[in-house]
Formats: C-alpha cells, sequence, structure tokens
C-alpha cells in the first residue's frame, strides 16, 4: 500500500519542472530595449544593422541587437545607455522609422515560456496617478453643443424664436409663435430621441429639453473613454515602457508610468488641454483699442490679447477650424525663417471650411489662437474644495492669407519647446473633459531596490527559520515539507509570472506569510500519522490515515483565508490587491505542494514494504 | 530528545475566567481607540507625504526651518526607520493645484543642503481617503460574513457564532493595540486585520473539526470532555503553526522595511491572540450557547434547522 501509480508521480514531477520552468526567467529580470520599425512593413537587417551603427556610435558599446517580429530590437545593460540610444536614434533616422522603448526578458530564448513577474511600481521606481474626470464639464459640453443644434434647428425650419438659452442642465426656448411649437416639437422628437421636452404651462411658446438619464450615461461613458484613449496616445508620446492606464469605477483614470522620476512632465502632458484655433481678424488697429477702452465689443467679434505685444485684438466670433478638426501636427523648423514652426494637417471637413474661408478672403489678416485649460483648485471661505476650470487664450500669429489653404499649412509664433510640446498634444488628441489628479504616488528608483532588497531578505531569513524548525522537529518528514515549501515558492513566481499579475511589497510580505502558513497542511498531516502511531496503528496505515484524515481539514482551514483574501482582492486597491493575489495564490499551491507533493515522496520512500519505524 | 508531545490540560475548568480575561481585553481595546484613537495613515486622511534620503544624518531642526521658510510651517518632520531618512507630511493644500506642492518642498529641502534624494512622494486627495475608509470598514464587515455563512453551511450554527465571536476579540484587540502603540493605520495595516481574520479562522476550524470528529467517532463523553479532548489534541498543531508563521512574520518585521512594519505588527499580534481566541473563545463560546452531540451527528435532514433538542 502507499503506492503512487507511475502517471501520478510523473504528474507531480511534470507539475514542479514546469513551474521551475516558468519561474526561471525571474532569475535574468528584465533589460531595457528600444524596438525600432519603419512606418510600415517589417524592418530589415539593414535597418536593424544600421541602427546599430547608430547607436555604437554614438558611443554605447553594450548593445545587442536581433529582429523579433518585424521590429528590430537592441538591448543594453542599463538605464541610461538606453537613453544615450534613443536620442541618437531619434535624430539620426527619427523621421523614417517608429522608435520605441521597451523591456525585454533577458532569459536565453529556451526559457521564454514566460515572462518575469511584472514589477509593482513600489518595487521599480515610476509613477502612479489617479485622476478625476470632470463629468459635470463633460454634460455642460454636451448642453453646449445641443443648444448650439437647437438653433440651426430652428433657423433650418425657418421657426424665429425670441431665445435659445442654458440652464444648469437643460437648453431652454422661447419661440415669437406658439403656434409653431407643436411642428417643432414633432422635428425634435424625431431627430433627437435621447432628449426629454418639457413644456411649460405657463406659456405656450416655450418648451425646456434635458438629456435622457440614459444618454447622460453615454455621454459620461464616451466621455470617460476618449479621455482614455488620449491619455494612452500621450502616454505613448513620452515614450515610457510597460505603462498602465486603466479605468477605475465610474469617473476615474489610473496612470501608471513606471521608472519615470519628474513628475511634473508628466503632469502637465497628462493634464494639458492646449490647442489651436483659427479666426478671421475684425476690423483694424483703432477699432481694437477702442474695443478695449469702451468695453463695447461688437456683436460678431471677440476680444483676445496678442502673445508678443500684450495689445487688443478682436477676432471674429466665428472660429474657422477648431483643434478637434487637426488630425495631425508635427513640429519643426519654417524654412523660409528659420523660427519653430507647427506643421498642421486638417481632416476633412475642417480642411473643407479653411479653403472655402481662405479663397473668399485673400488678402485678409487670419490669426492663431493658442488656448489652453487648466484647472484651478479653489478653496472657499467655508473649506469646501473646487475644480474650476480656467481657460487661457492668445493669439500667437496674426498672418495675411496669401493663397487657399486646405489641408497642410504651418503656424508659427511658438517657442520651439512650445512647438514640440504642442505637436505633441494635438496629435494625441484632445481630451473630452477636463482631469485633475486626486492622488498620486512617486516612488523613486533607490526607495524600489531598498524595498526589493527587504523583501528579498525578509522571504529568506523567514523561510530558513522555518525550515530550520522543520526539520528539527519532524526530521526526515520535515525534510520533505521543506522541500514542498521550497517548491511552493517557486510555483507561487511561476503562476505570478503566468497571469503578468504586478508583485508588489506587499505582495512579498504575503508570499512571506505564506511560507509560516504554508507548513501548517503538513504539520496537520505529521501530528496525525503520529497520533496514529502512539494508538498503535501499523507503520503503513498510520501513512495512510493521517493524510487521508488531514485533507477535509486542511481544505476547510484553507478556504477561510481563501474568503478573507478574496474580499481584500474586491476591496482593495493597487498593492492591497498585490497581497490578496499572491496570498490566494500561496493557499492554493501549499495545498498541491503539502497534500500530493510530500505524499508523493513519502511513498517513494516507504510505501509497499515493510518498515518497522518512520523518522517522524 | 522527545519532540513528540501529547497533552492533557483540562482548558475548559477556565472558560469563564477567559470570558472575563477576554471581556476586559475588548473594552480595553475598545477604550484605548476611542481615547487614543487610531493613527490613521495617508490613505485614510488625505494629504501629502515626502520622504527623503541623506547621506549623512539629517537634522530635524533644520529642516523644519527650511520647510518653514518656504511657507511650509505646519509639516510634520520626523526620522523615519533611521537617522538618514526623513519623512514630511502635510495636511492636505489650500489653495495651489497639487501638482506643485510636492516638488515645492523638495525644493525646500535642497536649500537646506545635505543632498537629499527623493524616495517617494505620496499625495492623496481628501476625498479618495474618505473612500478608502468606507471601504476598508466594508471589506472587514463583508469578510466576516462570508466566513459566517461558511462555517455555518460546513458545521453548525453554533460554531459560526464562536467563531464570529472569536474574530471579533481577535479584530478588536489587534486595533486597539494599534491604537496603543500608535502604529501608523495605512491600508496595509487594514490588509494586514483582514489577514488576520482568516489565520485566526483557520486554528478555529481546526479545532472544531476535531471537536465534530470526536462527537461522531466516540460513544462517550460529556461536551467538556470531548472538547478538552480535541483542544488537547490538535494542541501540538496549534503551537507548530502558530510558530512558523510567527518565525516568518519576526523576519518581516525585523527586515521588510520601515513600510512593512506596521502590517508586520499587526499580523503579529493577531497570531497571538487568534491562537488563544481559537481555544477559549471560539469553543468557550459554542460550549457556553449550549452546544451538544446531537447537534454535530450527521443528520438526514432538509434545510439547516437542527436546533431541536430531543
Amino acid at each position: 500500500m502507499n503506492q503512487y501509480p507511475l502517471w501520478k508521480n510523473a504528474l507531480v514531477l511534470l507539475v514542479v519542472l514546469t513551474a521551475a520552468v516558468l519561474a526561471l526567467p525571474n532569475l535574468f529580470g528584465k533589460s531595457p530595449a528600444v524596438m525600432v520599425s519603419p512606418e510600415s512593413g517589417n524592418a530589415s537587417p539593414a535597418l536593424l544593422a544600421e541602427s546599430i551603427r547608430v547607436v555604437q556610435s554614438a558611443g554605447v558599446d553594450s548593445v545587442r541587437g536581433k529582429l523579433v517580429s518585424g521590429r528590430a530590437q537592441l538591448r543594453f545593460d542599463n538605464l541610461d545607455d538606453q537613453r544615450l540610444a534613443r536620442s541618437a536614434l531619434d535624430d539620426a533616422l527619427g523621421n523614417a522609422v517608429v522608435i520605441a522603448p521597451n523591456l525585454v526578458s533577458s532569459a536565453p530564448d529556451w526559457l521564454k515560456l514566460a515572462e518575469p513577474m511584472y514589477l509593482g511600481l513600489d518595487l521599480r521606481g515610476g509613477v502612479h496617478f489617479l485622476m478625476q474626470v470632470d463629468m459635470d464639464a463633460a454634460i455642460d459640453k454636451a448642453y453646449a453643443t445641443l443648444e448650439q443644434d437647437m438653433r440651426v434647428l430652428l433657423r433650418d425650419e425657418g421657426v424665429r424664436y425670441r431665445s435659445v438659452g442654458r440652464g444648469a442642465a437643460s437648453v431652454s426656448v422661447v419661440l415669437r409663435d406658439a403656434a409653431n411649437r407643436d411642428s417643432v416639437l414633432t422635428d425634435l422628437r424625431r431627430q433627437y430621441p435621447e432628449t426629454t421636452v418639457t413644456v411649460d404651462e405657463a406659456d405656450p411658446a416655450a418648451f425646456g429639453i434635458t438629456f435622457t438619464e440614459f444618454a447622460l450615461e453615454e455621454a459620461r461613458t464616451a466621455a470617460l473613454e476618449k479621455n482614455i484613449s488620449t491619455l494612452r496616445n500621450r502616454v505613448n508620446q513620452l515614450g515610457v515602457a510597460e505603462p498602465v492606464i486603466q479605468r477605475q469605477g465610474a469617473d476615474r483614470i489610473v496612470v501608471q508610468l513606471p521608472g519615470v522620476q519628474d513628475t511634473t512632465q508628466a503632469k502637465e502632458v497628462l493634464g494639458a488641454t492646449a490647442t489651436l484655433e483659427y479666426r478671421l481678424v475684425y476690423g483694424d488697429a483703432a477699432d481694437w483699442f477702442a474695443a478695449e477702452e469702451t468695453g463695447r465689443i461688437p456683436a460678431s467679434a471677440k476680444l483676445f490679447r496678442q502673445r508678443d505685444t500684450g495689445e487688443p485684438i478682436l477676432l471674429n466670433r466665428r472660429v474657422i477650424v477648431s483643434g478637434d478638426e487637426i488630425k495631425d501636427a508635427s513640429s519643426g523648423i519654417d524654412s523660409q525663417t528659420g523660427s519653430p514652426a507647427v506643421f498642421v494637417n486638417l481632416n476633412g471637413t475642417g480642411a473643407n471650411r479653411m479653403q472655402r474661408v481662405t479663397a473668399d478672403n485673400v488678402g485678409e489678416p487670419m490669426a492663431v489662437v493658442y488656448k489652453e485649460s487648466r484647472y484651478e483648485r479653489l478653496v472657499a471661505d467655508d473649506g469646501s474644495v473646487t475644480h474650476e476650470p480656467r481657460v487661457d487664450e492668445e493669439v500667437i500669429n496674426v498672418a495675411t492669407i496669401r493663397d487657399v489653404l486646405s489641408h497642410r499649412f504651418q503656424t508659427t509664433g511658438l517657442g520651439s519647446e512650445e512647438a514640440r510640446h504642442l505637436s505633441l498634444l494635438i496629435r494625441a488628441g484632445s481630451l473630452s473633459a477636463p482631469v485633475y489628479i486626486v492622488e498620486e504616488r512617486t516612488v523613486g528608483p533607490s526607495l524600489g531596490e531598498d524595498n526589493i532588497r527587504r523583501g528579498f531578505t525578509a522571504c529568506v531569513v523567514g523561510l530558513l527559520l522555518v525550515m530550520g524548525f522543520m526539520l528539527w522537529y519532524y526530521r526526515f518528514f520535515g525534510l520533505l515539507a521543506n522541500l514542498a515549501l521550497i517548491v511552493n515558492i517557486v510555483m507561487v513566481v511561476a503562476v505570478l509570472s503566468v497571469i503578468q499579475a504586478t508583485l508588489t511589497l506587499p505582495g512579498i510580505a504575503g508570499v512571506v506569510l505564506t511560507v509560516g502558513m504554508a507548513v501548517d497542511a503538513n504539520v496537520l498531516i505529521f501530528e496525525r500519522i503520529r497520533e496514529e502511531l502512539r494508538n498503535g496503528s501499523p507503520v503503513q496505515q498510520a501513512i495512510h490515515a493521517g493524510y487521508d484524515r488531514a485533507v477535509g481539514t486542511i481544505a476547510d482551514a484553507n478556504i477561510t483565508t481563501l474568503i478573507a483574501a478574496l474580499v481584500l482582492f474586491a476591496f482593495g486597491t493597487g498593492a492591497i490587491q498585490g497581497f490578496a493575489v499572491t496570498l490566494s495564490i500561496g493557499i492554493a499551491t501549499s495545498m498541491f505542494t503539502a497534500i500530493v507533493g510530500t505524499r508523493a515522496l513519502v511513498n517513494l520512500r516507504y510505501g509497499g514494504r515493510r518498515v518497522k519505524a518512520l523518522a517522524i | 530528545m522527545k519532540r513528540s508531545f501529547s497533552f492533557n490540560f483540562d482548558f475548559l475548568r477556565w472558560v469563564r475566567q477567559a470570558a472575563i480575561v477576554s471581556g476586559i481585553a475588548i473594552l480595553l481595546s475598545i477604550g484605548l481607540i476611542a481615547t487614543r484613537g487610531l493613527n490613521f495613515g495617508l490613505d485614510f486622511t488625505g494629504g501629502f507625504l515626502i520622504e527623503v534620503g541623506y547621506e549623512q544624518p539629517a537634522d530635524l531642526d533644520v529642516l523644519r526651518g527650511a520647510l518653514a521658510g518656504g511657507g511650509f510651517e505646519d509639516a510634520q518632520v520626523q526620522h523615519f526607520g533611521s537617522a538618514t531618512e526623513v519623512l514630511v507630511r502635510l495636511a492636505p493644500p489650500e489653495e495651489e493645484g497639487a501638482a506643485d506642492i510636492s516638488s515645492d518642498v523638495l525644493t525646500a529641502l535642497e536649500r537646506a543642503g545635505g543632498d537629499p534624494t527623493m524616495k517617494r512622494v505620496e499625495f492623496v486627495g481628501p476625498q479618495i481617503g474618505d473612500e478608502l475608509r468606507d471601504q476598508g470598514g466594508l471589506a472587514v464587515i463583508y469578510a466576516l460574513a462570508g466566513i459566517l455563512v461558511y462555517v455555518w453551511l460546513r458545521f453548525e450554527w453554533k460554531f459560526a457564532a464562536g467563531s464570529i465571536f472569536a474574530l471579533v476579540h481577535d479584530v478588536c484587540i489587534v486595533v486597539g493595540a494599534c491604537a496603543l502603540f500608535q502604529i501608523d493605520f495605512d491600508l496595509s495595516v487594514l490588509a494586514a486585520v483582514l489577514a488576520v481574520v482568516g489565520y485566526s479562522l483557520n486554528d478555529t476550524i481546526v479545532v472544531f473539526d476535531r471537536i465534530r470528529e470526536n462527537f461522531r467517532r466516540r460513544g462517550a463523553g460529556g461536551t467538556t470532555e470531548v472538547m478538552n479532548l480535541s483542544i488537547n489534541q490538535t494542541l501540538t498543531r496549534t503551537i507548530i503553526t502558530s510558530g512558523t508563521t510567527l518565525l516568518a512574520l519576526i523576519s518581516l518585521f525585523l527586515f521588510g522595511g520601515e513600510v512593512l512594519r506596521g502590517f508586520s505588527f499587526a499580523l503579529i499580534v493577531g497570531v497571538l491572540v487568534g491562537t488563544y481566541s481559537s481555544i477559549y473563545v471560539a469553543s468557550g463560546s459554542a460550549l457556553l450557547l449550549g452546544l451538544q452531540r446531537e447537534d454535530l451527528l450527521p443528520v438526514e435532514k432538509e434545510g439547516v434547522d437542527v436546533d431541536t433538542t430531543p
């Protein structure tokens, strides 16, 4: 008795070996890399050779390159080399290729079954932001659009109205003639099914329009998703390896940038909403100054300030092209003047309008407005905090329209840094609703290394203490329990690698706690065996009964810990979830190693032969 | 030397005294939490935390002066783990955007000299802090509820009640200990409290399991005797498992660094209290609730209501 069939032993061996192979890459870690690929198609060996040459001539000797899935992968020993290489590649090949930083496993190829564990920010340094999306602003924007649409609808119908205005969360319309109301409402319901109309009892010519709850929910979701994709684009422009951009809850976004230390720049790029607007100039300098002094501004004009002189200027209320219609932008140098420029590329509707307006106004001046909206944190007298959007608008450039513009043209009047920043923001798209930071956690690289070292030390010391005790107390069986414990840790690492869960410092603490608790299953079994022996059972039967009886207890006892861990996972965030994950995995794997694993070894040692006494 | 032990203590003779001791401990804990209060960490209060490291031991008074000069009069400055590590805490800001404060603090510290390196910066908005506090409280309640249901299904309601008493007892005392030593109560300490809930129950279940088995296997013996026997039979295992877990936790407490200190402290207290409570509070409550053999005999039953004594 007490013999496993061959297949069962083989299965245990297979599980242990698989776990070992999956866990091994973690010993090698990851090294910084740069991926180079052409704008379209696959990278050629020639491109790889060229990239290596560029990097080496910049003085980076640690480069190792190969072609990986259609891209040239250059690996480096450290982040500094990676940075140097990136800027060298950017200068030499920047316009023709796509250059992206990356982290790649340093394990040899035959071990590439699993990637190493994903290290949390507290272990490798970096910055974590939790951003709140201003949903009120998103809804407000939707109502502003609805208000514009209402004017258009009434104009198209030829219905005259006294006023179209906006309340807090509604659009109110007052017609000149109540007789037209019902036909307008019919059209309105047909064209805008996502709105609800409330008729004013007192005034038959007036009605209010609000969005249905469903439409509002859709607007919120759309705003959130658009913001996530915009932030993702911006982060990609920043060139951060392994970033995380995730939705959290109904109106928040988590952004994690490993390895980023300069949080100020990261915040600017993530939160900024800079864009350009093109408008025709209204009147001449005399009109502008008069408007400023008297405060009387013509109905079809808007007063702005010029950046370089600080003088007032009147621009046409109607925007020719706004930031949303700019498809693409890049920064460079204007070939004629040598000053920094942004090269703008418009989408179809923008280009059509630009073409029409410029064709009608050749010889007239056109102005470029630089708009930036930011958030100001205001604290009222009663201590309540609000975030108010502030829009800064300035005219950066006024130029006479020489010929018809359409898809592509350039804008000057910005500093070179500004031009770069602006083109990045335009390329990434605009935020559909403003965001502000409600939580920030930055970890310096040195602390990350400290944390790994501390966690590792605690883990090893704990392991040695527990193993020493088990060996002393249970002798040969203690040795088995220790083997099970080591395999258990290897399995936890393997599972973490496969599911690419994030390992955090509390996660390591979870592993240490598991080390202490994992021997529990073996203690239960061994104590049972001793008890059976004391009660006079024969050796083989004692082994059998000990394992058999303890299994139920072990399962029961572990499930309750699992319940606590699952609750932790459901409620926790970030680092705490890491703790819950490692604890749960540790509990699951320890049941396998303690019950099946040690049983296989016990059977190999004692099974199917006459045994006088057990070393337990 | 002899390494195999078997015990025969009359544990439950002291069940009433134990109940009194536990009651006093719980009242003391609640009193401590009420009077001294918990030292809530940044996660729950909101605000700023900036940790910097120095080559040489840093003079806190100089740094305080530098921060006051930079407009941060109410900054709390303290050493963190060693004399070369400094922790600066600030209440949530008044008017400026959160974005710039951390860099302003770093600039002020740099002016004081000593070439500090930024270790970490944490900012939690007040609103987030409130949410985390609510969620944390809910998490503990949900964990207790889930466990109550599970034990009820697997065992019997008196056991479930007993284990919940034990858990509430453990949570109270662990939190009380945090109040007593003014441990920085942040999310990781909350996680430790939840882990204590899981761990302490593990012990309790092992004892309950044995009680049930003995009731079913042995014909003779009253409730108290069977319970005593079961506790004695599982005592070695209880001591060893608590021992190994404590070994691992002490290693974490000593080597895991300052960040995990509160976490490991709470768990060490939890393991100690949990071991005691699984013997006295959980089994004791079941005994005082009038548990008897019939409650645990396998019954062909529909529904859960077997609390009838013939």
